[in-house]
């Protein structure tokens, strides 16, 4: 699958905001059994410094989940996405998300290769409060694989 | 140094929980006929299920939930998730590559499925403990 380099650079309007929750936030370190009582109990994630729920690290895809279907749906770019496999994922933080932070994510194309018949794209998202407050940079790279 | 294995059990229906907390309905991660379709063994479980079960081996050696500043992996295997009680099992180990001098400490993850790398390139900066 062949994906147009052109698209290198090309950046995306931020996200509506998402709204974290403190259930959420529970059901999610409950999904993957992280039992620490930060993730679930306000009192002892504010005894560590933080206002209210602390989100296990890989939290935030839950909410640039939108942002990445902004990109791999957009028809310009044509990825198939029943021939997507995730390639690698990163997170930089600033800090933990928190349940109450409102976020929005805006989200860039870094980079576009085919290889071997196989498109690679890479995504970068930011992760920031509506005020403005950078929170987690994610990037995605994910494989377009090519007709065998 | 290297830091203690942690092994974490996976089954069919922690994959239904991790895609309705996650959001990620992709039926390669709960319909073996799905999966097959597109030639996979079976049934698979998410990568970014993988990623957070090693998430929790990195918090727990870090001693604190909020102790990471980077995080990243490749996901090179899909780990096969049996319809069984058993399912399967990640086994997740470290090897400490750096501490910094501001306080940093740079991990090289390893986690495998029968036996096998599932990631490559894993690797974590969490804040040194105090």
């Amino acid at each position: 699958m062949s994906l147009d380099p052109s698209f290198v650079g090309r950046t995306y309007p931020p996200t509506a905001p998402y709204q974290v929750g403190r259930e959420k936030i529970r059901e999610f370190a409950t999904a993957i059994g992280a039992t620490d009582p930060a993730h679930h109990d306000p009192a002892a994630a504010r005894a560590l410094g933080h206002p209210d729920v602390v989100a296990p690290p890989t939290f935030p895809v839950v909410v640039t989940m939108a942002a990445s279907r902004q990109i791999v749906e957009d028809p310009a770019l044509g990825v198939d996405y029943s021939r997507v496999v995730h390639g690698d994922q990163r997170f930089a933080y600033t800090r933990p998300v928190v349940a109450g932070d409102e976020l929005v994510c805006a989200s860039t194309i870094e980079d576009v290769t085919t290889r071997g018949g196989h498109g690679f794209l890479t995504t970068r998202t930011d992760v920031s409060t509506v005020a403005g407050e950078p929170v987690v940079a994610v990037w995605s790279k994910i494989v377009v694989r090519g007709e065998a | 140094m290297e830091l203690p294995a942690k092994t974490f059990q996976v089954t069919r229906a922690d994959l239904v929980r991790y895609a309705g907390a996650s959001g990620d309905f992709n039926p390669i991660h709960w319909s073996d006929r799905f999966a097959t379709k597109v030639g996979l063994p079976g049934v698979i479980a998410h990568g970014m299920f993988t990623m957070a079960l090693v998430s929790r081996a990195i918090t727990e050696w870090a001693g604190a939930p909020d102790a990471v500043v980077d995080y990243g992996v490749r996901f090179t295997r899909p780990v096969v998730v049996p319809d069984d009680d058993q399912g399967t099992e990640i086994e997740v180990t470290a090897v400490v590559r750096e501490v910094t001098e501001d306080g940093l400490t740079r991990l090289d993850v390893t986690a495998t499925c029968l036996g096998e790398k599932v990631l490559s390139q894993a690797r974590a900066t969490i804040r040194t403990a105090r």
